[in-house]
């Protein structure tokens, strides 16, 4: 029998998950002195910390995003130690350099899992179940209607799409997440169909990855491009991207909104896009009770999205779920400022 | 089946309304005769009753899912949508049942009806496991009813003028009435009506836009007709060959509630009439609250019609001798109604003649609209004189100026999550009024608030949820709205012992605190005697 830690190894503050025994915050969304950071997403990555930990492919990011910041990356599996706590990094499949924390003291291991997802996006590391007793996980399509379709089908109607938009010599404007989505987008774009432009906020995010990562060619929109050379192209932008005086640049175009909340027929109208695409970084609901299966654990605290029923559900399955207030958003349905 | 869920799926992925038109068009062109009479037909909310109830419906869609009723009801509210719900959370099959055409399901579905449960049970069953997710959801809404996806039926009508080469207003006109696809054809319908059907044809109805700004816009007063807007039921009465039809404006055959107007019989042939059925007694027009008791009757027996004695109030003359005069002017219109009314005036038929106001002014015309509400009336019509009478609602000739709404300023007291576009934005809300330092339900509005406000108490109710009842949270009292409305009258039936007509939310009062909100009392010093 292993010996009960006297203060639960984590625990939800005001500020975020605290660690006390290491005096350390995880995905922090009040400033703090030492905050390990899951991944890149501004709800989970804030401004403000002294010291920042993080898995080394997302360094990148969060410089990117944050400036200047002491940070510090590790590997996925290295551990680390902080007053006999250990960490480590484990592939979430969110996005590029998103990490679930492992948390392990005198034997009792605790993971959170930032946000995840199952399905292989084939530009992610997959996600990897890790063995614990308390699953922190995220719950944002924690309810049964989600079933994400196969998302190789979901990349063939995208290029499709763009195909038919580029014969009747439209563009195609792209919505999706700078961080994350819009890579996983641009990398399967098929570039025989027209140019590709970015929108400077998934450019430069972009950008980051050169070199580590395969893209077809793709440019910035600037303001000296002009309607004639956005006929017939792809332009990938965020979802936040609707303002009007930017979209009348770009001449005849259709708009396409790659999401989780796609899903829904009342989602498609509210964003009222023409073309909606079924494409989620998050985990659909067989994702979720797969991975809190795979990971064989007995405790599961459910951190945003549909928290309490997800945690009802697991209840009546035998779990001990609970569901903690947390500021984490996930992905949203509405646009919002963040990147 | 395949085509009519693709063409859903088409009608879904766009918003814009030529594409919708267009998607329409060629399905009607590709698509069978016997199965395009019954996408008109399910277009045009002539659905068959439902053969299950969505309460069975919905527990052999959770139990087939494997999961607990609770969570699937969850879910639907969430979703917002049942036929959606149910096709989402069962998991797709590999199997696929042999397509099958729209007319034959439509006839199999209408044979289920009377059949058992356990029956009726393994049909939907089966179909939910053979059939893909797009075509799942389209045979539930089948099933369900309902079918909301964004075609009105004049955009149907639009589609079908195209796509047969025909005139939308021809069309229209054919589609009125109570025909089944079951007791007739598309040739019957559209291109070959049969003469004893045509007896009974209402016109399709004109309807009135709502002025948004003052009618000055509208340039000089003299070439309007005004008139009251009569606050009763819309109703087209028909005489034809020795017959009289009454319909109302849902296209519902409506003679058998009105049995005293079998004594329009006496007008000649050839003779349809528009008005507004009004609740009459003692030569006053009586409150609509009245006519309601009518309407809700199934057996209309003499006493009923002693207590509350109607009036058809008539206001236009779509057809004279036999003939089709809608495309004459309005002013040529009422010169023949008015000359029917006078000649017919002494057999004491249950009508009144609406009176064309002679205003000499814009100016003149606003004043009498704030008259209005004292003689039961709503406001005002402004009718272009020279204009035919149009088919729906189309835009410019006929003009509805309503008085200006009651208001009162309530508290936010219960919300409950949206449906459609406003699934998960809580958005439906329930308002009360003090009655000494309780407050009391009086309303329950879901419009007036722009996309920005509904977020904002979307986020106050999720902070502020005291408790929950399924969907429903009872909310912290803070937050004040003025609440407009068009009608009210003493209710038996709810708690605040009144009832308001077309409660919405005018405004947020942020500069109010709930104690400054109104009392139960002010509500009902509201209600005119």
């Amino acid at each position: 029998m292993k010996k009960k830690n006297p203060v639960p190894l984590l625990e939800f503050t005001s500020k975020g998950i605290y660690c006390s025994l290491a005096d350390v915050y995880l995905d922090p969304w009040r400033p703090v002195a030492k905050a390990i950071i899951s991944h890149g997403h501004a709800d989970h990555a804030r401004w403000g910390h002294k010291q920042y930990i993080t898995h080394q492919d997302n360094v990148a990011i969060l410089k990117h995003r944050l400036g200047a910041i002491v940070v510090s990356g590790k590997a996925y599996g290295e551990t680390f130690s902080i007053n006999n706590v250990t960490f480590s990094f484990h592939p979430s499949g969110h996005v590029i350099g998103a990490a679930q924390i492992r948390v392990e003291h005198r034997g009792e291991v605790w993971v959170f899992t930032g946000d995840y997802k199952i399905k292989n996006d084939g530009l992610t590391l997959p996600f990897e179940p890790v063995k614990c007793h308390t699953f922190i996980t995220e719950s944002t399509f924690g309810i049964p209607v989600f079933h994400w379709p196969d998302p190789v089908e979901v990349h063939t109607a995208i290029n499709h799409w763009w195909a038919a938009n580029n014969k009747a010599g439209r563009a195609s404007l792209l919505l999706g997440y700078s961080l994350g989505k819009a890579q996983r987008l641009l990398h399967f774009l098929d570039p025989s169909i027209g140019p590709i432009y970015t929108h400077s906020a998934v450019g430069n995010m972009t950008a980051v990855f050169e070199g580590t990562h395969a893209f077809p060619p793709y440019q910035n929109l600037t303001a000296e491009t002009s309607k004639k050379a956005l006929a017939g192209s792809l332009i990938l932008a965020p979802p936040a991207a609707t303002e009007a005086s930017w979209l009348r640049k770009l001449g005849d175009y259709r708009s396409g909104f790659a999401s989780g909340w796609m899903h829904t027929r009342g989602a498609r109208r509210r964003r009222a896009v023409d073309q909606a695409f079924v494409l989620s970084d998050h985990a659909d609901w067989p994702g979720l009770l797969a991975a809190v299966k795979a990971t064989q654990c007995e405790n599961v605290i459910t951190t945003h999205g549909y928290t309490d029923l997800f945690a009802q559900y697991l209840r009546e399955k035998g779990w001990n779920a609970r569901t903690e207030k947390t500021n984490y958003e996930g992905e949203s349905i509405d646009p919002k400022p963040t990147l | 089946m395949i085509a009519f869920s693709t063409l859903i799926q088409q009608l879904d992925q766009t918003n814009k309304t030529n594409e919708k038109v267009l998607a329409l068009r060629n399905y009607f062109l590709s698509t069978p005769p016997e199965d395009v009479l019954w996408t008109i037909a399910l277009l045009s909310h002539r659905r068959p009753p439902r053969p299950v109830t969505t309460t069975l419906m919905r527990t052999w869609a959770a139990e087939l899912a494997g999961l607990p009723l609770w969570l699937f009801e969850e879910s639907y509210h969430i979703v917002g949508d049942l036929a959606e719900t149910i096709a989402l959370v069962i998991p797709e099959s590999t199997a696929t049942l042999k397509p099958q055409k729209l007319n034959m399901l439509m006839e199999a579905i209408i044979a289920l009806k009377p059949k058992g449960e356990d029956e009726k049970k393994k049909f939907i069953i089966d179909h939910w496991q053979s059939l893909t997710g797009l075509q799942r959801f389209a045979f539930n809404k089948l099933i369900t009813g309902g079918l909301r996806i964004g075609i009105s039926q004049k955009l149907m009508t639009r589609a079908l003028a195209q796509a047969f080469e025909m005139e939308e207003n021809h069309i229209a006109h054919r589609l009125m009435g109570q025909w089944t696809p079951q007791n007739t054809t598309l040739d019957q319908l559209l291109f070959n009506p049969n003469p004893e059907d045509l007896l009974s044809q209402p016109y399709p109805f004109y309807l009135a836009h709502p002025l948004q700004d003052r009618p000055d816009q509208l340039g000089e007063c003299a070439a309007w007709i005004v008139e009251h807007k009569w606050d009763g039921m819309r109703g087209q009465l028909i005489l034809r060959q020795g017959k009289w039809y009454c319909w109302s404006r849902g296209e519902e055959l409506i003679s058998e509630k009105f049995p005293e107007f079998e004594a329009f019989l006496s007008l000649p042939n050839g003779t349809v009439l528009d008005g507004e059925i009004l609740p009459y007694k003692a030569g006053k027009i009586q409150h609509f609250a009245l006519l309601q008791k009518r309407i809700g009757r199934k057996n209309i027996s003499p006493k009923l019609l002693e207590q509350y004695p109607v009036v058809l109030m008539v206001y236009d003359l779509l057809e004279w001798e036999g003939n089709d005069i809608r495309a004459k002017s309005a002013v040529e219109r009422r010169e023949l109604m008015e000359r029917l009314f006078d000649q017919y005036q002494n057999q004491n038929l249950p009508w009144l003649l609406s009176p064309s106001l002679h205003l000499p002014s814009w100016r003149a015309v606003g004043g009498e609209r704030q008259k209005a509400t004292a003689i039961q009336s709503e406001g005002l019509m402004l009718k272009r004189a020279d204009s035919p009478y149009g088919v729906g609602r189309k835009k410019g000739d006929w003009w509805k100026w309503k008085s200006d709404p009651l208001t009162i300023d309530a508290v936010l007291t219960y919300a409950m999550r949206g449906h459609g576009r406003r699934t998960n934005l809580y958005t439906d809300y329930t308002f009360a009024l003090w009655q000494g330092d309780t407050l009391v339900t009086f309303a329950k509005a879901y419009s007036g608030l722009t996309d920005e406000e509904f977020r904002k108490v979307d986020a106050y109710v999720k902070k502020n949820t005291l408790e929950r009842f399924g969907p429903v949270r009872r909310v912290k009292p803070a937050l004040v709205f003025e609440i407009a409305f068009e009608g009210i009258a003493p209710s038996t039936r709810h708690k605040s012992g009144v009832a308001v007509r077309f409660p919405r939310i005018l405004r947020w009062r942020h500069d109010k605190k709930i104690t400054a909100a109104n009392t139960l009392d002010e509500l009902k010093a509201l209600i005119v005697q």
